[in-house]
């Protein structure tokens, strides 16, 4: 039961509860796409590019947790939202997810919807709510950063998983009776040790970029407190 | 690098399937997933017919069944759920072999196993006849948003350039007397993982910008979609694929 932790593969989830989040998945990122195009410029478009890649690449290392039976992996959610923002990070992670469907085989097309709910959309607005608050609340200092970082990813892997629980419990082709809290302390026990290599992972890679390229880490563009640009006063005064 | 963006699951063959233009192999294989899905999970004839389809796809493919079945093992991991499913399930039991297996259970295993390997059957036989490169114009002629096939673009572009950077990073730390070994490396590569998302950053930064001072304007030019986009009569050959499952599909829905 344990190895749900890859993408929900076609015949998890029943007919319809699939197509709802389908059609679900397909209204929050249509919104994604007309935002997100406000969002991508020539620093973020290059910068969405190497998430969705970054993404990819840690998603393919499904690293095995204690038994050979039990396997997870690193969703991304909350590095895209930190670097790319929540619109072009959600839609960064459904890329994934629709390339690991089309070719990979990885996630069943039909449950595409399922997958893009739970990772794309409630992995990265969970963190970018998450990063929002922490970054108003924490200092400014890389400590500050890395601390939102990890809480943020370690949250958003959960909420997560515990979305697969909750559409398993929708539309579960298989009765489990009163396992189901079985499942959702399973998923949600598993996913806090994944969260947590996903949040040391995320913090690494944004304190370091934030340290040297400030100007590329979104969440730090946007959510600069009143910026105090303008107090600084023009020598002279000539206008 | 330079030897055309092709992904580890192409196979460089020419055949009817490899011809077909990307947008219909897409459509045909989204379209016969679906119809899989939904077919009922105790019409286990009809599941044999789909085996007959994507064998005779593969056939025409020339894709070999040793091929597929070794690459279909990324599904492993819900084979195992499957198999813990009539432990687990709820319901009514039956006596297998000595156990109290239950019913909805087995047909719950059932069901994963077979929708999910016609599903990553379905989805290999795309992997294996569709370059990444292709398959982007595919999803730009199914009018799909261009933030969202840029997006890809830059992330297929991109892999290329995240691997070869970790694999430089590697090569230094190696050179100057580290020694990894197994799970070692691991610690190596963490601690330089924010490196080498930069390096790969300013790379890709640089490959972007000498993109836009050739035009590149957010969409790949004609030029590099080759031929044009699929005529009625390739629509008409790739439908039948779907069309033939659609018609199992509901021949077992009206059956049970």
């Amino acid at each position: 039961m344990e190895t749900l932790a890859m993408h929900i593969s076609n015949g998890i989830v029943n007919g319809p509860v699939a197509a709802v989040f389908a059609a679900f998945a397909l209204a929050v990122l249509t919104l994604c796409v007309l935002r997100g195009r406000r969002d991508l410029d020539d620093r973020l478009a290059p910068m969405a590019g190497l998430v969705a890649a970054f993404i990819f690449a840690v998603q393919m290392l499904n690293f095995p947790i204690f038994t050979a039976g039990v396997s997870g992996h690193l969703l991304g959610g909350a590095l895209a939202a930190l670097l790319v923002g929540p619109w072009v990070g959600a839609l960064c992670v459904a890329v994934v997810l629709v390339v690991q469907a089309l070719v990979f085989g990885d996630g069943g097309v039909a449950m595409l919807g399922l997958n893009v709910t739970n990772m794309a959309v409630l992995g990265t607005a969970a963190a970018y709510l998450l990063i929002a608050l922490l970054l108003r609340v924490l200092p400014r200092t890389p400590a500050g950063l890395a601390v939102t970082a990890f809480v943020s990813a370690l949250v958003s892997v959960v909420v997560a998983s515990q979305g697969f629980v909750l559409q398993y419990w929708l539309g579960g082709t298989t009765d489990l009776g009163g396992n189901l809290a079985g499942l959702a302390g399973t998923m949600a026990g598993v996913h806090l040790l994944i969260g947590i290599g996903e949040g040391l992972i995320t913090a690494t890679t944004v304190v370091t970029v934030a340290k040297v390229r400030p100007d590329l880490v979104y969440a730090l563009r946007a959510l600069r407190p009143a910026a105090p640009a303008p107090v600084v006063p023009v020598a002279g005064g000539a206008r | 690098m330079g030897a055309g963006h092709a992904h580890v699951l192409y196979r460089e063959a020419t055949s009817p399937v490899h011809r077909l233009p990307p947008e219909v192999k897409i459509a045909a294989m989204v379209l016969f997933t679906l119809a899989v899905v939904a077919t009922p999970r105790t019409a286990f004839w009809a599941f044999g017919g789909y085996a007959l389809l994507v064998a005779a796809v593969a056939a025409l493919a020339r894709v070999g069944p040793g091929w597929l079945l070794s690459r279909a093992a990324i599904e492993l991991p819900f084979v195992l759920f499957a198999v813990a499913l009539p432990f687990l399930g709820a319901g009514e039991r039956v006596e297998v072999a000595g156990l109290a297996l239950s019913v909805d259970g087995l047909l719950g295993g059932w069901n994963i196993v077979a929708k999910g390997t016609l599903g990553v059957l379905a989805s290999l036989l795309l992997a294996a006849t569709t370059t990444t490169r292709d398959l982007i114009v595919g999803l730009d002629r199914l009018r799909c948003p261009q933030i969202v096939t840029q997006i890809a673009t830059f992330m297929l572009r991109y892999l290329d350039v995240l691997v070869g950077e970790a694999r430089r990073m590697r090569v230094a730390r190696v050179s100057r007397g580290d020694d990894p070994r197994f799970l070692w490396q691991l610690r190596g590569f963490a601690a330089g993982v924010g490196a080498l998302f930069l390096r790969a950053f300013e790379r890709g930064e640089r490959v972007y910008l000498a993109m836009l001072s050739r035009g590149y304007s957010g969409r790949m030019p004609a030029v590099w979609q080759g031929a044009g986009a699929a005529s009625a009569g390739q629509w008409l050959v790739g439908a039948t694929v779907p069309l033939v499952a659609a018609g199992i599909a509901a021949t077992a829905v009206a059956l049970t």
